[in-house]
């Protein structure tokens, strides 16, 4: 292990959920980590730390990454945007899907789950069964949820239709 | 007990402990006669503490306490869903908070065995039903009218000739004077507005936007984190251990051996303590540990199921239940099934690894985090660390899932040791890693099954287990059957069978077991309902007529119905790639159907699942659906994707790229259907799960043939 390259510290900046904010942190550090305990956000959950969750997904520039497996370093000068972020009044179309369908149970998994979901509606705003299958099948649901996600992203899908493009 | 008389002086003592504020609770007292509905002054007056489970302030506002762990299974909704029900208040107009770790106040708060409901029901219901009246009295004396001419609605007490009201809040005052009735009348199920109803969760919200506290989010001032390097081999000791490099980590403040309970066993492990939970984690990373594993067997899977599966050959075991002659009938039968079910051991694998805050301070030990059993910590901590009860406080945060493993206290203790130690708040957090691989586990059974069938019925059925009994850890009699052999299997089976005989053969090894989500429901369930089918065909019949004919019991014909009925049963054809199994746990049952296919490319899939759930008297319908649901989907995942191996006492997988749960991709379509009727209420969030595996198996034996003993198996290359 590369101590030296852990030992020094740098002060990052970023844009956090529209914010800028610089934080002194080992740039080693995973965003995951300084979000959770540097930044203060814990909506980004750690479910395994090696990108086979999904519960740490968050945005970087628009994409859905694995804040576990992604330096803090990565991020700067970037835009994350996390659970927190998504939306002003927790009123984005998934948000209320999940809100209407009652998706969660423990809810762990769900900031992750959202965030990857809402990536899928951005590229693709009708998604299939299929499409829906291969963007979500990186987040893992222990307490069974499944159903559900499937059902409120279909939910929102009809409902962004409607109402245009929130993000 | 008898009826208390309450001073003027106690209310006036009441109200300074309480403020102004009409607080009722639950008090049972300990010679296990029947609960209690009583006030704060009357508590005082007894000298009893009560669980004060509803407070209204004269504002009007309502706060109804939540006793239990909401670990995903809606019982955050359930508890004051029933209390609003009889109190006649709205639910979103409720203040709902979870009450401190105090079985004192609150009984039991050990969140399993799928009990809160059924545990607690009538309790909760007549607690409402009393406020309810209390405010009505209060309200009828204070117009000088009959109370019988008053009603209760959303909040207010209205009389029904003149249509005048009062807000709860106007009441309190008067009705905090008043001594509690005895005898209230429970609304009609017909007159319902909230138990019954698929009511949105309260606690979704929090869920969507990550603003639910769970265990690993709280944070408390002065906080430091740590991690913990365990025993590999789950049991054994520090032999030494190199913190060179872990030292020079920044952030790391401190390294030293410690040690968690284990049931009646020490693990122990090296503590890394930092500032940032990732130097914690990096620290942990660099340190080199020398463990001494002397002392215990280190057992691999294999050399397990082998020893299980000798042991069923060559010993009867200990009698759990016989009627007639079983071993008899066997061996003089000139036809007779013989078989041998095997099912691993598992992982909870709960989304929210195993975290938890401890802060020890002069005597003193306040601990947060994702915990079931809060007064089971109160008791093994306090006892361990030589505190009074009352000096270990518990609060429990949101679990991110439980299934069982949440209601141990290997990690509460471990982190009250390591605070003790650094004199300072720390939350100690397991990576996935520690989670997967330092147990307890489920655990792994193998199951003979020995059937005879004449004239289209069971003449004599015989069924050994052999696996690891739980209680031994927890300090359980080893002369004595496991409590929990034919867990699973309906009782009304046993009522018909003529010859029948089950016994558990003792199976021990060092690697410590624990309930897992439907405990042995889980395994047994697999083993008694695949033998079920293997019966019916043997008889040459329908497995849903065989069952039917074996149960003699009008409630389980009609749920047998149902889900012959939802599922197409009737109209299949054989060959399909049908099966069905039904089981029951914690007093509730859950029959399900399967329907599985070869694909295109000859591969296995499921096509459908439908199940149906007999729980008697329930809250919420969708949370049930919910529950099975997810049950399903947990059963999956054991039946054909994960299981944990052992190599030289080590648990094998480490993390979830080979440790592989279901995915959204694997789910097939599922159906819910929950029975109406008045029969006392059963438990929701376990006993969906046990009766998938055996439904899966027997629709593959429809379809191909081929029947499967063995579980996890792969889908793909039946
Ligand atoms: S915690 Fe990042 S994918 Fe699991
Ligand atoms: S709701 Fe519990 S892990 Fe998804």
């Amino acid at each position: 292990m590369a101590l030296q390259r852990i030992n020094a510290m740098a002060i990052i900046k970023l844009t956090i959920n529209g914010n800028e904010q610089s934080i002194d942190v080992d740039p080693q550090m995973p965003l995951l980590w300084a979000i959770r305990d540097v930044v203060g956000l814990k909506g980004t959950k750690y479910g395994c730390g090696v990108a086979q969750c999904g519960a740490c997904t968050l945005h970087l520039n628009g994409e859905a990454v694995r804040s576990c497996v992604t330096k803090v370093s990565r991020a700067a000068g970037q835009k994350v945007v996390t659970i927190e972020g998504l939306s002003q009044n927790n009123d984005h179309p998934l948000q209320q899907a999940w809100q209407q369908i009652d998706v969660p149970q423990c809810g762990y998994c769900h900031s992750g789950q959202i965030m990857s979901a809402a990536v899928l509606l951005r590229e693709n705003p009708n998604p299939t069964d299929a499409d829906i299958d291969v963007a979500m099948a990186g987040n893992i649901c222990r307490c069974g949820t499944y159903p559900r996600i499937r059902k409120a992203i279909h939910l929102a899908a009809g409902a962004e239709q409607k109402v245009g493009k929130n993000e | 007990m008898n009826t208390p008389t309450v001073s003027r002086r106690n209310f006036l003592k009441a109200s300074s402990l309480t403020g102004l504020a009409l607080s009722l609770g639950i008090y049972i007292p300990t010679n296990a006669e029947e609960a209690e509905i009583i006030n704060a002054a009357e508590a005082d007056s007894f000298g009893v503490e009560m669980n004060a489970w509803i407070h209204i302030e004269p504002s009007g506002k309502v706060t109804i306490f939540s006793h239990r762990a909401e670990m995903g299974q809606g019982v955050y909704q359930a508890i004051p869903q029933m209390v609003a029900e009889e109190l006649e208040v709205d639910l979103d107009k409720v203040n709902i908070v979870f009450a401190k770790g105090d079985n004192k106040k609150y009984g039991n708060q050990v969140t399993g065995g799928s009990s809160t409901v059924r545990g607690s029901y009538k309790n909760l219901l007549t607690l409402g039903a009393t406020a309810r009246q209390l405010l009505i009295q209060a309200a009828a004396t204070k117009w000088n009218v009959p109370s019988s001419d008053c009603y209760a609605e959303a909040g207010q007490v209205i009389h029904r000739p003149t249509a005048k009201r009062l807000h709860y809040g106007e009441l309190v005052a008067d009705a905090m004077k008043l001594e509690t009735p005895k005898n209230v009348t429970l609304k009609k199920r017909s007159d319902y507005k909230l138990v019954g109803k698929p009511l949105l969760r309260q606690d979704t919200k929090l869920k969507t936007n990550g603003t639910a506290t769970f265990g690993l989010d709280k944070e408390i001032p002065g906080m430091l984190y740590a991690t913990v390097e365990r025993n590999p081999r789950l049991r054994g000791k520090v032999k030494n251990f190199d913190d060179s490099a872990t030292r020079k980590i920044p952030g790391v403040k401190h390294v030293f051996k410690t040690k968690m309970l284990v049931f009646n066993t020490y693990r122990e492990g090296v503590a890394v303590v930092a500032t940032s939970t990732w130097a914690a984690l990096q620290g942990k990373k660099a340190l080199k540990v020398e463990w001494d594993d002397s002392g215990f067997e280190h057992l691999s899977t294999d050399e397990i199921f082998k020893r299980q599966q000798q042991a069923l050959q060559t010993q009867e075991g200990l009698s759990f239940k016989q009627q007639g002659d079983a071993s008899a009938v066997i061996s003089q039968a000139t036809k007779k099934l013989d078989v041998v079910y095997e099912t691993p051991y598992q992982y909870h694998a709960c989304m929210e690894p195993l975290n938890c805050i401890a802060h020890y301070q002069d005597d003193k030990l306040e601990i947060w985090g994702p915990i079931q059993a809060p007064e089971w910590v109160q008791d093994a901590i306090s006892k361990e660390m030589g505190l009074d009860r009352e000096k270990v406080i518990v609060h429990m945060t949101f679990l991110g899932g439980g299934f069982g493993r949440k209601a141990f206290m290997d990690y509460p203790h471990e982190a009250a040791v390591i605070s003790k130690e650094i004199k300072a708040p720390v939350q100690v957090v397991w990576t996935r890693e520690d989670d997967a691989t330092q147990g307890p586990y489920r655990p792994g059974i193998s199951y003979r099954c020995e059937g005879v069938v004449e004239n289209g019925k069971i003449n004599a059925f015989k069924l050994r287990m052999a696996g690891q009994n739980n209680d031994h850890w927890r300090g359980g009699p080893k002369d004595k059957a496991n409590r929990s052999t034919s867990e699973g299997f309906l009782k009304p089976y046993a009522d018909g069978i003529k010859n029948l005989s089950i016994a558990d053969v003792p199976f021990e090894t060092p690697i410590p077991t624990m309930w897992w989500r439907s405990v042995y429901a889980s395994t047994n369930g697999f083993a008694y309902e695949s033998f079920m089918d293997e019966l019916a065909h043997e008889a040459g019949k329908d497995p849903m007529t065989f069952r039917r004919e074996h149960l003699p019991d009008e409630r389980l014909h009609r749920q047998l119905d149902k889900l012959a009925d939802v599922s197409g049963w009737k109209t299949r054809k054989p060959g399909e790639g049908y099966g069905m199994a039904i089981t029951e746990c914690f007093a509730s049952t859950v029959g399900h159907v399967v329907k599985v296919s070869k694909g295109q490319d000859g591969k296995l899939k499921i096509d459908h699942v439908w199940a149906v759930m007999d729980c008697g008297w329930y809250v919420n319908p969708d949370t049930i659906k919910a529950q099975v649901e997810g049950s399903i989907v947990m059963a999956l995942g054991a039946a054909t994707q994960h299981q944990v191996t052992f190599k030289d006492g080590v648990p094998v997988d480490k993390n979830f790229y080979s440790y592989q749960l279901p995915r959204i991709n694997d789910i097939p379509p599922i159906d819910v259907y929950v029975m109406d009727n008045d029969e006392p209420a059963g438990g929701v969030g376990e006993p969906g799960l046990p009766a998938f595996a055996p439904a899966l198996a027997n629709a593959i034996f429809d379809l191909t043939g081929k029947r499967i003993r063995k579980l996890p198996f792969n889908l793909a290359t039946v």
